[in-house]
């Protein structure tokens, strides 16, 4: 378990002050300015070394990302978080954003300073409002402590442009948010060229996650190797874990990277509802990655790699438990709808599959279906993965395909009673 | 030299350009891969959403978009992949659960049906259909079936990046994503200008041109069995284009890839073609009647009443009749006792035989054409000025400019495909400054950085106020004025009196703007300046065009890329007709008639003796004919009895002609007048070259046969040459043009078989085997000096101000859909069903001063006449002025104008003169009558 002087949000549950003062008294804003007095290439290795990967779901190496941004160009460069929090069963940025926001704008002060970027984008979902003004005051109090803005303590100007989304989804891949910021319709660009080389009105723009961004200024006070030290190797660091669904307490808490999912469930949200024995799957990483099964749970540590061996994966660390009165096939056909609502309806294998997933998916709630058809399914959710322009297709693709792969069983049973009542009925 | 790319292109190493995509080099290198959302050609940007084109890169764990993907090296790319394969087999199939079985199918030959054929995929989807769109038959150029529709959005495209009309739009999203018009309306009552670019680029059928569908089915029910590579004839753009028949009928026509329009076409080049179908079409000589009045009147429709005036005669009879009748009167009279009306529609060589017809058949250069009624006044700077009639820079060096000025000259409708790159350079970011009295709100100045709707006739003013500022405020290129220019103290004396304080009041702009604008046009890098009709069309139509000269000549905006002088010239070979030398001053280049040098040249070369006098113009013309002077005239393809000022006495003239000639492809409202009408060639029935606003000749070729006996125009010509003892004998059209290259400089190194070969070369033109010369007086102007004219222009008032007998000021001009004189325009199905009947456009605050609802009739009328028409709203029209354009032959336009001529140009006052507005008091309707009862 994460001891208490290793958390890196002291305030996540709002008990304290999350103005300047609170966040001050918590060690926020401390030693900024000594840090980017060491320059742009010290903070990006030191986040390098940290071993922090991305936090928004893909878990790329942060500081290899930054590494990428060009460092002699005529553009100006941009810094762009990503608040645009829409996975369902993740809600962790949330708690940053109302009740650690400083962290946050210390951390994109030391990320932008480290690409050399002038300005911050921050996108927030359309339904933030609250929190969008929590941040916005936030803000406002960095810019009146001369913290950020033009002529800053830090020597390093920076403005933060905090935008508010319309509420879609898909604009919380990065490149549609681009789009979004831009004021255009928030549909995915294709890559190449990455937003890295041409991104936010066509110069070089890093997108990064709230919590990958948040945790920065910790890791250079305690050092890279401090945070290198928690977790498992190569799964490093703290983490925000979003625990719902059939738990008797669903909460969001800081753990170590690489805790065994029992051990989570068991401490922090009470337990598996009706005990562990009664659990019947779990969806992981939020709801666009495959779910896995109790007897996988028993043993399962939650990190990047290890949910990706187990054909999952960790994502935002938005945990949804399903216990054994879960009607697994409805669940699944419920996503499905989901990403067949949110496709942007840009690209043929998204908006054609998806809608097509969705309701053969609806077919096997009842069992109105052909054996057959299983097949079917899981074939052209293979053929939406890696075909779409973005990563909506896979994430459409994965919650089917997971639940092909541990519950057919289930799912031929209900083609079967479904045949027998037809039968029943005809007779 | 940039490096080549190298990279594995299914197993084998390739070369890739820089920038090159892997479709296109799979392309070259004999691969196709299937495509659907991406249309390889200019103008279209690869969008990479119907992933049908998707390539497996070695090492990457997506698949990529072959369309958009770059190649970069070292990269290993397999086309044709299982995965690959399977990928696209499956974009197919989801699409077609969604589409109409290819049986029922819209367009079973489109791009779509064709790729599944091409691919193999067994017809049919595995895949359940989704909900299906109703048809949406509104419109009546275009067909909507959105059920066919795959959302590749190149319509969207089409008319967002192509065309820049913005119309049509994707909306919505995921499987509800559809496109939409406007705000989710039906295509018909949408802004939509038909330009039909979205028609040219859907692979699905599911936008087609509506004549080509059934109105029932919704299915395509004709295909063509030859398409001709041609051109537009409508307006000077040129526009190339490729024409589909089917048993001798044009079936529709598409853009193709010419310089000037890059496959672009409008409403009147895509659905404007079925005039030479008509049954009006003339296809027999027609001789009047013994004792037939010629009456001045609106032209009977009905072939009954035509034939009550004239009877039908031979070729024979009707040329002979024609020759010895301007023979006699030639002999009779003198040869200025004749003249000829040449066209500016028809191809350069027909314009070269007319006026070498009449200066060697008839004797006199009594020769002129519709230049006279649209750009003869800036012909006239520009000849002062540069000495070159021509445009220094063609349309599309707009893409280079910086800013852009666009006065007098509503592109959207007059020239759209022109418009289209002005629209485009201002997306991208250059200063598009639009200068016109009327607003042009639904045209280009929604692109606008700065409109100047300028008190109608006052250019001059705010144009010398411009050039005031420039001059005060330092921004003349001294070195250029220096080197290239003269008179530049005499324009210095000349503005200093124009401030822009003093003009603001007199013109209608604020000193600021104006100041502004002058200052933005002076420092761009690259500036071009664009007019029209409005600039020229004036009693001080040459004024207004010096001061746009000046303007250029002492910022050195001219003879580099991206700037210039660009007069839009209206119809399709108007440049060339006046090269060719349809103009009574001058012999074709330009050299003037009274040049002895230039006399002696053509005298010898057709071996006759030439008139040594300028010859009357065409206005000048129906004076002399009211005076008695000339008695006998020949018209090719005009209609002065529509397009001349003052319309009324000019049909006059026309009936008081001795002998009278029209040789026309219609009972136009000129023929009624005539003794002998010869039924004619159209366009698209005829080979020969034309030349464009931007100078580049172009090949027309004939994509169908003519019509019972009508004849090709040039061989008619001919014909009477030889009648009148000529010893012509052409046996080809390319004999005419290698004539003209052989007298004409300015065609110097373009052959006949080269434009038969490129389609298209721009003049002046250095070597047989380079491209011309787009951009021109880069280095020295074609002056005795070598330097370009400063003439400085004065204050003049419109000739006719309005008073409190007329209050209001009348200005004329077109509609997008509507040709000139409407002769072939109204003839047009779909071109007549978008624009129906005459209208007089009026500002809405006006109209509600003077209680008049949109629809209601008015009368309109000046000291010349009046006609009755229905009243618009039009916002475009500024308080105060009345628009009505002069193509309904009901409600004729010019029966109103003014018909006062530019000193210099000889050109009319089209464009101001003041008239009085009365409501017609509704007829009561029938019913309210008798519910009253």
């Amino acid at each position: 378990m994460l001891a208490d002087k290793d958390r890196i949000f002291r305030n996540l549950y709002g008990f304290h002050d999350s103005g300047l003062d609170g966040a001050r008294r918590r060690g926020a804003w401390d030693g900024t300015k000594f840090f980017i007095d060491k320059g742009h290439d010290w903070i990006i290795n030191e986040v390098k070394a940290s071993g922090l990967r991305g936090r928004g779901g893909a878990g790329f190496p942060t500081g290899l990302k930054w590494s990428f941004m060009p460092k002699n160009d005529p553009r100006p460069s941009y810094l762009v978080v990503n608040a645009d929090e829409s996975e369902p069963g993740s809600c962790k940025d949330r708690e940053i954003l109302r009740h650690d926001p400083h962290l946050l704008i210390e951390g994109i002060l030391l990320a932008s300073f480290s690409m050399r970027a002038h300005s911050c984008y921050i996108y927030f979902r359309g339904e933030y409002i609250r929190e969008r003004e929590r941040f916005q005051r936030a803000v406002d109090e960095a810019y009146g402590a001369k913290l950020i803005g033009r002529g800053n303590v830090h020597g390093w100007d920076l403005d933060i442009i905090v935008h508010h989304g319309g509420g879609a989804y898909i604009c919380g891949e990065e490149t549609a948010l681009i789009e979004s910021i831009e004021g255009k319709k928030g549909q995915p660009r294709l890559k190449p060229p990455f937003p890295a080389g041409c991104g936010l009105y066509g110069a070089p723009t890093t997108v990064n996650n709230v919590e990958s961004i948040a945790v920065v200024p910790d890791i250079l006070r305690r050092g890279a190797s401090w945070f290198g030290s928690l977790g498992k190797p190569n799964n490093t660091g703290t983490k925000l874990f979003q625990i719902s669904g059939h738990v008797e307490r669903p909460c969001v808490v800081e753990e170590e990277m690489g805790i065994p999912l029992k051990e989570l469930l068991e401490k922090h949200a009470g337990g598996v509802r009706g005990g562990w024995n009664n659990l019947l799957a779990v969806i992981p990483g939020g709801s666009s990655v495959p779910c896995i099964t109790a007897d996988v749970c028993d043993e399962m540590t939650m990190d990047f790699d290890a949910l990706s061996k187990a054909k999952s994966g960790l994502g935002t660390a938005a945990i949804i438990v399903m216990d054994k009165s879960t009607d697994i096939i409805k669940a699944i056909s419920r996503i499905s709808y989901f990403y067949k609502h949110e496709s942007c309806g840009q690209c043929t294998p998204c908006r054609e599959g998806c809608g097509w997933m969705w309701r053969v998916m609806e077919r096997m709630v009842k069992g109105d279906a052909r054996k057959a058809e299983i097949d079917l399914l899981f074939d052209v959710s293979k053929q939406v993965e890696g075909h779409t322009i973005c990563a909506l297709g896979d994430a459409a693709a994965w919650p089917v395909q997971g639940l092909i792969r541990n519950f057919r069983g289930v799912m031929e049973d209900r083609i079967d009673q479904r045949q027998k009542a037809l039968k029943e009925a005809a007779e | 030299m940039t490096e080549k790319i190298k990279f594995t292109l299914d197993g084998r190493e390739v070369e890739a350009a820089p920038g090159e995509t892997i479709w296109q080099v799979a392309k070259r290198e004999g691969t196709s891969i299937p495509h659907l959302c991406y249309l390889p050609q200019p103008g279209y940007r690869a969008d990479g959403n119907c992933r049908a084109c998707m390539v497996e890169v070695e090492g990457e764990r997506v698949l990529t978009a072959s369309c958009q993907r770059k190649a970069s090296n070292g990269m290993k790319v397999k086309t044709a992949s299982e995965r690959a394969k399977k990928s696209r087999e499956m974009v197919f199939e989801l699409l077609m659960a969604d589409q109409p079985a290819r049986e029922d199918s819209h367009d079973p030959k489109s791009k779509f049906w064709n790729w599944v054929d091409a691919m193999g995929i067994d017809a049919g989807s595995r895949y359940p259909a989704g909900e299906r769109p109703v048809a949406d038959t509104s419109h009546t150029a275009i067909s909507v079936n959105l059920d066919a529709c795959i959302n590749c959005n190149l319509c969207v495209r089409a008319c967002r990046e192509v065309q820049m009309n913005d119309v049509i739009g994707m909306a919505y999203r995921g499987h509800g994503a559809k496109v939409v018009f406007d705000f989710d309306d039906v295509m018909g009552s949408s802004t939509c200008v038909a330009c039909g670019e979205c028609v040219q680029a859907c692979p699905t059928g599911a936008l087609m041109e509506a004549r080509l569908v059934d109105k029932e089915t919704g299915k395509r029910i004709a295909y063509e069995d030859k398409s001709i590579d041609t051109i537009c004839p409508y307006c000077g753009v040129g526009c190339q284009t490729t024409v589909h028949v089917k048993d001798d009928k044009i079936l529709y026509v598409d853009g193709r890839n010419g310089p000037a329009n890059e496959n672009r076409l409008c409403v009147k080049g895509r659905f404007g073609f079925d005039y030479i179908h008509h049954p009006d079409r003339l296809t027999k000589p027609l001789i009047r009647r013994e004792g037939a009045a010629k009456r001045e009147c609106l032209i009977p429709r009905t072939r009954d009443e035509i034939l009550d005036v004239f009877r039908e005669a031979t070729w024979e009879e009707a040329l002979g009749k024609a020759a010895n009748g301007f023979k006699r009167i030639r002999d009779t009279w003198g040869p200025s006792a004749l003249a000829g009306l040449g066209s500016a529609k028809g191809s350069n060589e027909e314009a070269y035989l007319f006026q070498k017809l009449i200066r060697q058949a008839f004797g006199t250069n009594n020769v002129d054409h519709c230049t006279r009624l649209c750009h003869a006044s800036s012909v006239a700077a520009l000849m002062e000025g540069v000495n070159s009639g021509a445009v220094t820079a063609p349309f599309t060096a707009a893409q280079d400019a910086e800013t852009i000025i666009v006065i007098g000259a509503r592109p959207a409708e007059n020239h759209p495909v022109a418009a289209t790159y002005l629209k485009q350079a201002a997306a991208r970011g250059a200063n598009l400054i639009v200068m016109d009295p009327r607003g042009q709100h639904s045209g280009i100045a929604r692109y606008a950085t700065h409109v100047l709707n300028f008190k109608p006739a006052h250019d001059v003013a705010l144009l010398n106020a411009m050039l005031h500022t420039i001059i005060e405020e330092g921004m003349v290129d001294v070195q250029y004025v220096q080197a290239h220019t003269e008179g530049y103290d005499g324009l210095r004396a000349k503005v200093r009196s124009f401030s822009p304080e003093r003009m603001a009041p007199v013109c209608g702009i604020d000193a600021e703007t104006i100041r502004e604008v002058a200052r933005i046009y002076a420092k761009s890098r690259t500036s071009i300046i664009f007019w029209g009709m409005g600039v020229s069309q004036h009693t001080h139509g040459t004024d207004n065009s010096r001061c746009l000269i000046a303007l250029a000549l002492v910022t050195g905006q001219i003879g580099r890329p991206g700037t210039g002088l660009h007069p839009l010239r209206g119809q399709n070979n108007v440049q060339g007709a006046s090269d060719a030398g349809l103009i009574p001053m001058v012999f074709p280049d330009y050299m003037s008639v009274e040049d002895e040098a230039t006399r002696l040249k053509y005298e010898k070369l057709w071996n006759t003796k030439l008139d040594p006098n300028r010859g009357l113009t065409v206005i000048e013309i129906m004076h002399s004919i009211h005076e008695g002077m000339v008695k006998g005239m020949y018209v090719m393809g005009e209609n002065p009895a529509m397009s001349d000022p003052n319309v009324r006495q000019a049909r006059q003239a026309l009936c008081e002609l001795e002998l009278f000639v029209v040789q026309d492809i219609f009972m136009t409202e000129t023929a009624w007048q005539a003794d002998i009408v010869l039924p004619a060639s159209a366009h698209a029935e005829k080979l020969g070259s034309y030349t464009n606003t931007n100078r580049q000749v172009q090949i027309g070729r004939p994509v169908i046969s003519l019509p019972g006996e009508a004849r090709q125009d040039w061989l008619v010509i001919q014909e009477i040459a030889q009648r009148m003892g000529l010893p012509w004998n052409y046996q080809h059209i390319s004999e005419v043009f290698t004539e003209m290259t052989s007298v004409m400089p300015s065609l110097k190194n373009i052959s006949w078989e080269r434009l038969e070969r490129e389609d298209a070369v721009t003049y002046p033109c250095d070597a047989p085997d380079k491209p011309g010369n787009e951009i021109i007086f880069s280095q020295s102007f074609p002056t005795k000096s070598g330097r370009a004219k400063i003439v400085p222009a004065s204050l003049l008032p419109p000739h006719e101000l309005p008073d409190d007998e007329y209050p209001m000021v009348l200005t004329t001009g077109r509609l997008l859909e509507h040709w000139h004189t409407g002769s072939m325009t109204r003839r047009a199905a779909t071109l007549d069903a978008l624009e129906p009947e005459a209208i007089a456009g009026l500002n809405p605050r006006d109209m509600k001063k003077m209680g008049i609802d949109p629809g209601d009739m008015v009368v309109i009328a000046t000291r010349r006449g009046e006609i009755v028409l229905k009243a618009r709203a039009d916002r475009d029209t500024a308080e105060g002025m009345v628009f009505i354009p002069f193509a309904f032959a009901e409600a004729p336009a010019n029966a109103l104008t003014n018909p006062q001529l530019d000193p210099m140009g000889k050109i009319p006052e089209f464009k101001f003169c003041a008239c009085r507005i009365e409501k017609i008091s509704a007829p009561q309707p029938a019913e309210a009558a008798s519910a009253a009862e």
